[in-house]
């Protein structure tokens, strides 16, 4: 909008040092983004198994390479995030949570418990399916 | 006709509405965190059931997906995730996108975009189970 630059704006992003708690809040947001991209590849899936046996042999190709692997390994890590970046907000919503310490363990949890679970994912995926 | 102190200027009608300077009130964030709890619920019990269905015979992997209970919370699973999709692009959307006009584009293409998707996915799900 026309003006809207000449008033004054208040400090962003790069006035802050930068921290934990506003890493997870910056990640919690890029990992929204790569999931609504990422959603197509589970309907992809969806649509060659409804479609053809061609389809579906080509898309399981696809997935089973070690190219499409690290991509479902990077989308599930993302899910994991996202979510457990999800449950912070749901107990940020009772009001409870927003001191330092609290702040800080969660900012912890979700990075810590979000790589631990997305190993434990695979470990699992890896021992049932071989 | 006495309006309550430190309200003067807003009218009855418009308390009651409690929709706020905004005028949308809190229907936006009440949706992104409903359709959230869905996504995390529905994610629990659909994980497991794609690991299993996932790298299987496509004669296997059709008839776990066409179980009409796989198949119901899948169709939930897909409705609340490209809901929840819908509105968190659209709150990156207006934060990142400064012209108006282009703003406009990218939130009907955000909406484009999570229809389609959310519709192909449905489709899919339905036409294994219905056996097509």
């Amino acid at each position: 909008m026309a003006g809207a630059a000449e008033r004054p704006l208040s400090p962003h992003l790069q006035i802050y040092r930068p921290m934990l708690t506003m890493m997870m809040s910056i990640v919690h947001r890029i990992t929204g983004v790569a999931l609504y991209l990422g959603t197509p590849l589970l309907v992809a899936w969806l649509l060659a198994a409804a479609s053809s046996e061609r389809a579906f042999t080509f898309v399981n190709g696809l997935y089973g390479s070690w190219i499409g692997l690290l991509l479902l390994v990077g989308y599930s890590w993302a899910l994991i995030h996202h979510a457990l970046g999800g449950i912070r907000h749901f107990v940020w919503d009772t009001g409870a949570g927003f001191g330092p310490g609290p702040r800080e363990l969660f900012a912890k949890l979700t990075i810590g418990g979000s790589i631990a679970l997305t190993g434990v994912l695979w470990i699992v995926i890896w021992l049932v399916k071989g | 006709m006495s309006a309550t102190p430190g309200s003067s200027m807003r009218t009855p009608r418009r308390r009651v509405a409690g929709l706020g300077s905004a005028r949308s009130g809190t229907g936006h964030f009440w949706l992104q965190r409903v359709t959230a709890l869905a996504n995390l619920l529905l994610i629990l019990i659909a994980l497991p059931i794609v690991i299993w269905a996932a790298g299987q015979e496509q004669a296997q992997t059709l008839a776990i997906l066409g179980h009409p209970l796989v198949a119901i919370v899948l169709l939930l699973l897909i409705f609340s995730v490209c809901f929840h999709m819908r509105i968190g692009m659209q709150v990156v959307i207006e934060d990142y996108v400064p012209a108006e006009g282009m703003k406009v584009l990218a939130l009907i293409a955000n909406t484009f975009f999570t229809i389609a998707v959310g519709s192909a996915g449905a489709f899919a799900v339905l036409k294994i189970s219905f056996g097509g």
